[in-house]
């Protein structure tokens, strides 16, 4: 086989041993890579229906076909396990070194089983496991946990995927870190806080054997080429922070715990101003000839020299989102979130449950007792004092933090039943993963796609806002046609997220983004990698079978139709300024649009997968689990 | 701080412009190997912290320390273009030379026991090929001197911009 070494490795940390299973041509055919094989490795390696937390849920990691090839944008993985935060599949994407190092370990994929009984990190050296101790490196961040990591190994070469204190202490938004990227989302780094697992390091020496390496080479440099041209610009130059006033000028920007779209402060917060005041360098992940992340730095105030890669994502959910317009605190939280390895758009957006819960009276100023306010504080939305005061509370599970760090979903459910409250209302999340920085009100195919994605809210997996952005769709009204469009825009990205390619090159392929711009040129990649022979229908499927193992993993773990939900703001309050102003998408509505997707999806009213289907997409062994 | 004073060409990085993406070290490798092996690059791309990325390679050096160190005399210096010979019958694989280069821009392969450095694509017509792949224009095939003139020139330039303004 090209492009696979066509095995896994097998790691126990409770037992201190390891093992490799081979894996034959047509596993690889069907599951490829990133969070499709990550999933895959979870679904045949988990103890179904365990504790997220538990040593039965297992940390599976899968590289990526292209990691340690030239392709661009191709030096990615993928990881899988249970999710803390939604009881269902989680997934998540990083590029970096880690995954070039990976590859070139000759592993397509790493299953971590049990628990260790003492802090420990792993060293993958080729194909030689070894165990070694962690305890002096907890309370690190997770940027200095590599370095000192790579300072002890005496090998800049070796690469880790780490933890930090939030991982370590498990906040259930808790991430994995590397090369200062994140497999951000669904709490994985509570899972190997769990563990004791500080770390993942690996060396890898060996080459990386392709197919037809002088074909890849031209398609990478041309694709490259484009890529230094107007279709990347955006990510380029400003970085998706540029998206800040467009969303504003929707009404979709996320303002005060979603209660508007629209932010009088947009511009002190805008990608046009950090680039003007906080422009420090333009970084890149492995292989990437795009490179969008705009590292941005304060240079006065209270957080000088606090410094981050600033992302949309993370951007609005501690600024809009907690009514911040300086953007000098957003730097700092963000850096927070970073360092401490916690997801930065699940931290803002629990951030924004607590500060309208203390607005709304049913947090009091004594609720925030800390070391540091020993009288308490009143985070009222736009106090940045008190967000960063808080963001550190969470990090080390100090006084609310503790329950902050449960997530909207949970943290709201134990306030509410202690005190009679209804939090709930403005706990912000799908699935019990918190939403992401676009108000669904105004954006009803994407309304249904963010409602439906296996993982929870999330803006990566389902990109049907391009329709309702674009005018395709009306974003205002419901018709028939939003299930088949949730489903294409889903699937459509599976495919990215499976090889996995990062979704910014979409359009350097021949300058169109759709299916017949990109599958023909990622056909010739995938062929030119491993002497396969894909064509434009194939390359399709990649994305059906993703969709099909994650939603086959939920419904084992207990999914049924009433977990595909909006949050109840969305569905209840309407906006009141802006161009999304007078939106809701109703019960109705959410309704009738989910028989559509599961309709368009081949699935039954219910929701759930016939068998025969299952046969015919070659998971016959899914079908006699939960095949219906 | 090490420097380099030399009058030969070499391939020069400019950290404002590099990202890290690791493109040199893939045509680098793929020229010289036919495969895709980051550590069978002559050129190596280091990221020291979050926003610190370039590539280094041999700066081919006036009176190079490589040479000199060699036991073996296995290297000798192109008087003419500076670039540094390996004699793979001579090496021996001790390492001497990696030791002296005060830039980190030789190594051992692993495969062969022999000191491996950038010859500035001697073998490629197209000149070398981590030049010509890198997206961001960040590497340059150049002297101290060129770089100087080049520096005071941008430097002239961006003043009268500025005071035109």
């Amino acid at each position: 086989m090209f492009g696979y070494s066509g095995k896994i490795l097998h790691i126990d940390l409770a037992k201190r041993k390891s093992w490799v299973e081979p894996k034959a041509e047509p596993w690889y055919k069907t599951y490829i890579g990133g969070t499709s094989m990550a999933t895959r490795l979870c679904w045949e390696n988990i103890e179904a229906g365990c504790d997220p937390l538990a040593p039965g849920n297992p940390i599976c990691i899968a590289g990526g076909l292209f990691a340690g090839t030239p392709v661009p944008v191709g030096g990615k993985w993928g990881i899988a396990s249970k999710s803390p935060l939604t009881g269902f599949i989680a997934d998540s994407l990083s590029g970096s070194w880690f995954a070039v190092a990976l590859k070139r370990s000759g592993w397509d994929g790493i299953v971590i089983h049990g628990a260790s009984p003492d802090w420990v990190y792993i060293l993958v050296d080729d194909d030689v496991v070894t165990f070694r101790p962690a305890s002096h490196l907890l309370g690190k961040g997770t940027f200095a946990t590599e370095e000192a990591i790579r300072e002890e190994l005496g090998d800049d070469q070796v690469r880790s995927a780490t933890i930090g204190p939030a991982g370590e202490k498990g906040v259930l938004y808790a991430n994995v870190t590397n090369d200062g990227r994140q497999a951000g989302r669904t709490g994985h780094g509570a899972v190997w806080g769990s563990k004791k697992l500080k770390a993942l390091s690996v060396r890898g020496t060996g080459d990386v054997k392709v197919a037809d390496p002088e074909t890849l080479l031209k398609l990478a440099l041309d694709i490259s080429k484009t890529a230094q041209g107007p279709y990347t610009e955006k990510y380029r130059v400003l970085g998706t922070a540029s998206n800040v006033l467009n969303m504003n000028r929707l009404g979709l920007l996320p303002t005060r715990n979603y209660q508007e779209g629209e932010f009088e402060h947009a511009e002190s917060i805008s990608g046009e101003y950090l680039k003007e005041h906080h422009a420090v360098k333009t970084v890149a992940c492995a292989g990437c000839p795009i490179a969008c992340e705009q590292m941005r730095r304060v240079n006065d105030g209270p957080y000088t020299g606090a410094m981050s890669g600033i992302e949309y994502e993370s951007l609005y959910a501690v600024s809009s989102n907690l009514g911040i317009g300086d953007v000098r605190v957003a730097i700092k939280l963000i850096e927070l979130c970073d360092q401490g390895g916690m997801d930065s758009m699940s931290g803002g957006v629990t951030l924004g449950w607590a500060m309208e819960t203390f607005e709304r009276g049913v947090f009091k100023k004594e609720d925030f007792k800390c070391k540091k306010y020993p009288e308490g504080f009143e985070p009222n939305f736009g106090n940045g004092e008190a967000a960063v005061a808080l963001c550190e509370m969470i990090i080390n599970r100090e006084g609310i933090g503790d329950l902050l760090a449960l997530g909207t979903r949970k943290a709201s459910a134990k306030v509410d039943a202690e005190r009679g409250s209804e939090t709930y209302k403005w706990a912000m999340h799908i699935k019990g993963l918190e939403n992401p920085g676009y108000d669904l009100r105004g954006l009803k195919t994407f309304a249904l796609g963010a409602s439906v994605v296996p993982r929870g809210g999330c803006h990566n997996r389902s990109a049907a806002y391009d329709v309702d952005i674009s005018g395709e769709a009306d974003r205002f009204s419901v018709d028939e046609k939003r299930g088949a469009l949730a489903k294409d825009s889903e699937e459509y990205a599976a495919v990215y997220d499976t090889l996995p390619l990062c979704k910014f090159i979409r359009r350097c392929f021949t300058g169109k983004a759709d299916r017949a711009g990109a599958w023909p040129v990622i056909a010739k990649l995938i062929n030119a990698t491993t002497g396969w022979d894909m064509g434009y229908d194939d390359v399709d499927m990649i994305g059906v079978h993703c969709i099909t193992i994650k939603k086959a993993f939920n419904i084992r773990e207990g999914w049924t139709r009433k977990d595909d939900h909006l949050p109840w703001r969305t569905q209840h309050e309407a906006m009141t300024k802006g161009k999304s102003a007078n939106c809701m998408v109703t019960e109705k509505e959410l309704e009738y649009m989910k028989d559509q997707y599961y309709e368009a999806k081949g699935w039954t009213k219910k929701g759930l997968i016939p068998k025969e289907q299952l046969v015919k997409l070659g998971m016959e062994d899914l079908a006699k689990e939960i095949g219906v | 701080m090490t420097t380099s004073t030399s009058k030969y060409q070499y391939i020069c990085n400019d950290p404002e412009k590099c990202v890290g993406c690791q493109f040199c070290e893939y045509a680098c490798s793929f020229n010289k190997t036919g495969s895709f092996n980051v550590y069978r690059s002559r050129i190596r791309t280091v990221r020291a912290h979050e926003i610190v990325a370039a590539s280094i390679t041999c700066r081919t050096c006036e009176d190079a320390p490589c040479v000199l160190a060699c036991p073996r005399d296995a290297l000798t210096q192109d008087a003419e273009t500076g670039v540094i010979h390996v004699d793979a019958e001579r090496c021996d694989g001790c390492a001497w030379c990696v030791e002296a280069c005060d830039f980190g821009a030789i190594s051992i392969n692993p495969g062969t026991k022999r000191a491996e450095m950038c010859d500035q694509c001697a073998d490629n017509e197209e000149g070398p090929q981590c030049v010509k792949w890198c997206p961001k224009g960040a590497l340059e095939l150049t002297t101290p001197d060129r770089r100087a003139q080049k520096a005071r020139h941008e430097l002239i330039l961006e003043e009268v911009t500025a005071a035109k303004k």
